[in-house]
């Protein structure tokens, strides 16, 4: 099966970030995020924790906005709880990404008084140092990968070192997936690092749409895999029968 | 004398009445969700000044920045959720009109509450450390651990609040109260964090009634937390209140286009749902609905 979209891509290789973590509460941000880990329990990881990104714990693995049975409760006081004991893998979005790995979700420009008010920092200090992060960004651009982050959120993991042992104990940016590549932090001086380009998309367009001197893998730039058969019939057929998908990746003719 | 424990039940205004500009305020609920609306559209509405205002934020944040009330904002998020970013409060922070804001992480902001409930001036965690909320709130600090391990930890300073407002499904006159959807929030932790804590609910029933086709354990609030108690149906409109009712979408987008709209536009909005009182409110709110069902 040839035909697949760059959405499919991405949940893919979203639901690859997920495959190693085991029995802990896989946590996504989002509607990509979430068909990923829906992906990932399904495939390679049935035994992650999944929520209905409110207060329960689903023991099935529902299609995009619907429900299943409930196997627990995790309202906001338990996340916080299991965000400290630190069997959780989140994935959250990214306003702005630095070349250290740092996130932003909190404000555009000067802190005092900013451009562009976003969120807040919402749990992501906390996220950083306590349990796995990975982000998703939609739409991989120079004004989302900058030089620095205007106020850093996710902690990357330099300044997880540079703030002492129990800020880097527990710091693990793991993944960042991109509409048109997947990122890591192992680059030098604990730098972003290109993983692999998604099919179709070359490393020269990664390069360029990325605001800061990226670091490249030794070698050959992989190609990120492409879905198999059995994940598009999950995609298509279980989890997102309705394409909501292609509203955060437009199927790449359509975004021409 | 009776011999049953004293009835709280008192009016929006009587509320309101017993606040005084330049208090510290927290507001429970989280974001969009089970906010004591009523309560704060009173506020909104009143001569009060100089609040500091310590909330998981939605349009209680807002509303309040808005009509100016707020000297000092303490949040880690403000967000309607299906309108992510709150318009009134990025016109505040973008225009600078909020003197002093404290952002923190969402579990500090916890942790916070959590050493205002116990008496304690802090609690160690991890969360802030390494990022810029240590840098943006320099009056935060870290510990170092007197154990063998010397980890340096944010010491969380305790969010003492002089009043915390919340709001619930059910309560007793006496105050005891019970949520009835999918999540309590934080409001028990308001309740302890605070001198005093006023509670607003959909219905006020016998006692017998909170636990009749309830169980025990949605039993949030306890009297002792608790010093008055406002019935207020509909009250926590235009946030969740779950099962009485969902948000109100179609009114939070006409909410957010008013804020993020000229000066007139809010006007407009203000004079059509927040000139008056609850009653007036409610009704403008009814006869929206009946417009935009059409």
């Amino acid at each position: 099966m040839s035909d697949y979209t760059r959405a499919d891509v991405c949940a893919a290789a979203i639901a690859d970030a997920f495959k190693d973590d085991g029995e802990i509460f896989a946590s996504p941000m989002g509607l990509l995020p979430t068909l990923g880990v829906r992906l990932a329990k399904l495939t390679t990881n049935p035994d992650l924790v999944i929520s209905d990104g409110e207060s329960l714990f689903l023991a099935g693995t529902p299609p995009l906005g619907k429900k299943d049975v409930v196997e627990g409760w995790i309202p906001f006081r338990k996340v916080f709880d299991v965000v400290a004991w630190g069997k959780r893998h989140v994935m959250m979005g990214a306003t702005q990404v630095d070349r250290h790995g740092n996130q932003n979700i909190s404000a555009i420009g000067d802190f005092a008084q900013p451009k562009r008010q976003l969120l807040g920092v919402r749990g992501a200090p906390g996220n950083t140092v306590n349990n796995r992060t990975s982000y998703w960004v939609p739409r991989h651009s120079a004004r989302v990968f900058v030089e620095e982050v205007d106020v850093v959120s996710g902690v990357g993991p330099a300044r997880a070192k540079a703030a002492g042992a129990a800020a880097s104990r527990f710091n693990d940016i793991h993944r960042i997936v991109t509409n048109l590549a997947v990122l890591d932090v192992g680059g030098h001086d604990d730098t972003v690092r290109l993983v692999s380009v998604h099919p179709g998309v070359t490393v020269d367009e990664v390069v360029a749409a990325t605001g800061f001197e990226l670091a490249l893998p030794e070698g050959e730039v992989p190609t990120t895999r492409e879905p198999s058969y059995a994940e598009l019939v999950i995609i298509r057929e279980m989890l997102d029968p309705k394409g909501l998908r292609f509203k955060e990746v437009p199927e790449p003719e359509a975004a021409k | 004398m009776s011999n049953k424990p004293r009835d709280k039940r008192m009016s929006i205004d009587e509320v309101v009445g017993s606040l005084e500009s330049g208090m510290t305020i927290g507001i429970g609920g989280w974001g969009p969700r089970r906010k004591p609306m009523a309560l704060v559209r009173a506020i909104y509405g009143s001569d009060l000044t100089d609040l500091t205002i310590v909330s998981w934020g939605g349009a209680d944040v807002g509303l309040l920045t808005r009509a100016g009330k707020v000297r000092k904002l303490v949040y880690a998020f403000v967000s309607l959720d299906s309108v992510p970013l709150e318009p009134n409060f990025q016109r505040a922070r973008q225009n600078k009109l909020i003197p002093e804001v404290v952002e923190l992480d969402e579990g500090m902001f916890q942790t916070g509450l959590r050493a205002a409930a116990q008496r304690l001036p802090f609690l160690p965690m991890r969360a802030g450390l390494g990022s810029d909320v240590l840098v943006n709130n320099p009056h935060l600090r870290t510990v170092t651990s007197p154990y063998d391990d010397a980890e340096e930890l944010v010491a969380v300073p305790a969010l003492e609040l002089d009043v915390a407002l919340v709001h619930l499904n059910r309560a007793d006159e006496h105050g005891n109260a019970s949520y009835l959807g999918p999540d309590p929030y934080f409001d028990d932790l308001f309740a302890m964090a605070a001198k005093k804590t006023y509670l607003s609910v959909e219905k006020v029933v016998d006692t017998a009634g909170l636990t009749v086709d309830s169980p025990v354990q949605r039993l949030l609030l306890s009297r002792m937390m608790v010093d008055g108690v406002v019935e207020t149906p509909n009250g926590a409109h235009f946030t969740t209140c779950t099962p009485d009712y969902e948000r109100d979408e179609r009114f939070q987008k006409a909410y957010a286009a008013a804020a993020s709209g000229s000066d007139e536009d809010w006007q407009a909005f203000h004079d059509r749902f927040l000139s008056g009182d609850e009653a007036s409110y409610q009704a403008a709110v009814q006869a929206f609905g009946e417009e935009t069902d059409k």
